[in-house]
């Protein structure tokens, strides 16, 4: 038998900041990953605290940054942001709805020194974009995605897969190749926020899958020299889970739109830590020292079955906030592992998808058929535990209200 | 294409390529990636500026590390990055 050690704590660098400028959104993604109470967290930073916040990253060793959020094109300060960034000498990336974004500004972000921007998009035909995002902006993406060939940027489309979509993918990867993308991520949803709330929905089943998958490998044949694809899988199908992070306070240093520093993008969920704000603390002692950071590095917080694992060296777990939302417990395996005792929550949510799901999806089609230009309507959204959640103001504020909810 | 003395590389389009004090090293950056090059692999990429010809290059590397024939490691890393797109040939 493996020998199993225990490994010390270090800390690494944050190579990877990803500024969460804005929780605000013109787009209602059923998947976003936000926090479903996000509206209840204004207080933005100020310009002068993200220009702080990008300096002491940088100095801790951060490399790759990420605009992201929400819509950061929904901040006005973005350019002077992306001009700091290049300054500092960050690669920095823009990931984007493409709301927003017009010839002014992408010209500015240019002059500014950004690198890299990252379009999302959520299907391939103007119906189920338009459907599931709960907007008009699919031909207005297109525009948006010429403008960045324009502008000399290299092209990287962004889809999330899930079940209402994950048939077209083949339709994707055309439009993909007629918008001359470099880069394709067909990213199969993660179970977090909105998407949790909806996971029911979009788990897509297993057969989706690998239809979706292979229809996949036969394109990235075709196309190799071009264009580059990425297949996120989704975790529940797999018997092992992701490294989440690499780790714990590893790599990643998350910034969100009010200031709180997280260890990964759904971290604030989480009970019993405090996550320290960078408007009272600076990044080298969050990084270093707060107790929010160190909660899960090295291995000492485990329980089993992964204290004695030979493969905690390399998956860490998995994944703190599937834990949590799943088992409710967030020193627990990641339920995804089928050493996990309670993997059976994961083929639970499986086999309630494939059922829930199969009827959803005729009716989710029927509706983007029905209303190709128009979003659901008011009334209907979050009418019933049937509905899909889209990612608003006003349900943030009314799921926010009945915190019974478990997913808190 | 073979590669000879008198290639000329660059740094590819849309890849960025510096010293990270953090890191003490050499990196290339690219879209919501880094590629780490210690040591040797770092000290090669930075004589990779789009006028260099290789043969400048091994011999300006011998010229630093004096006493070691580095020829075949400065080709065949050269070989690996251009196979990787980290670097593309210039024309002329």
């Amino acid at each position: 038998m493996e020998k199993v050690g225990f490994e010390q704590k270090k800390v690494s660098l944050p190579l990877w900041l990803l500024a969460e400028v804005s929780y605000k959104c013109p787009l209602h993604c059923v998947y976003c990953y936000n926090p479903v109470d996000y509206a209840t967290y204004g207080n933005e930073l100020a310009t002068e605290d993200w220009l702080r916040v990008l300096r002491q990253a940088r100095e801790l060793g951060a490399t790759q940054l990420g605009f992201s959020g929400g819509e950061p094109l929904m901040r006005a300060d973005l350019e002077v942001l992306v001009a700091e960034a290049r300054r500092l000498g960050y690669y920095s990336n823009l990931i984007t709805s493409g709301v927003g974004l017009d010839e002014r500004r992408i010209a500015a972000f240019k002059e500014g020194g950004l690198d890299h921007i990252q379009i999302s998009f959520q299907d391939s035909t103007r119906e189920m974009n338009d459907f599931l995002s709960s907007t008009r902006t699919f031909d207005l993406k297109q525009k948006v995605a010429r403008l960045v060939k324009r502008y000399d940027y290299p092209m990287v489309l962004n889809v999330v897969l899930h079940r209402l979509n994950i048939d077209h993918v083949q339709q994707i990867l055309e439009m993909a190749d007629q918008l001359e993308a470099e880069y394709v991520e067909l990213a199969n949803t993660q179970y977090y926020g909105w998407a949790y709330l909806n996971r029911d929905k979009l788990l897509p089943s297993r057969e989706q899958l690998q239809r979706a998958e292979e229809i996949t490998n036969n394109f990235r044949r075709r196309v190799e020299k071009r264009m580059k694809i990425y297949f996120v899988v989704p975790d529940y199908y797999e018997a092992r889970p992701k490294p989440c992070m690499s780790g714990w306070g590893s790599v990643f240093l998350c910034v969100t739109a009010d200031g709180l520093a997280l260890p990964c993008h759904s971290a604030r969920m989480l009970p019993g830590l405090t996550f320290p704000s960078v408007r009272d603390h600076d990044l080298r002692w969050i990084w270093n020292d707060s107790p929010a950071f160190d909660a899960y590095r090295g291995d000492a917080w485990m329980k089993e079955p992964c204290r004695s694992c030979p493969e905690k060296v390399k998956d860490y777990g998995g994944c703190r906030c599937q834990a949590y939302l799943m088992t409710g417990d967030a020193t627990n395996a990641d339920p995804v592992c089928d050493k996990s005792p309670l993997h059976g929550l994961v083929t639970d949510a499986i086999e309630r998808a494939r059922k829930l799901g199969a009827r959803s999806t005729r009716e989710a089609q029927a509706r983007a058929e029905r209303q190709p230009d128009r979003a659901q309507p008011e009334g209907m959204r979050a009418a019933s535990r049937d509905a899909l959640y889209f990612r608003d103001d006003a349900n943030s504020l009314s799921l926010a209200d009945g915190k019974k909810q478990s997913f808190f | 294409m073979p590669l000879n003395d008198d290639t000329i590389f660059e740094i590819a389009h849309h890849y960025r390529f510096q010293w990270e004090p953090a890191q003490q090293m050499h990196v290339l950056l690219y879209p919501e990636g880094m590629i780490q090059l210690p040591g040797s692999s770092g000290e090669i990429l930075k004589r990779v500026n789009g006028s260099a010809r290789v043969g400048e290059i091994v011999a300006d590397l011998e010229r630093a590390f004096p006493g070691c024939d580095l020829r075949g490691d400065v080709l065949e890393f050269l070989e690996h990055a251009h196979g990787k797109g980290w670097i593309r040939t210039k024309e002329g």
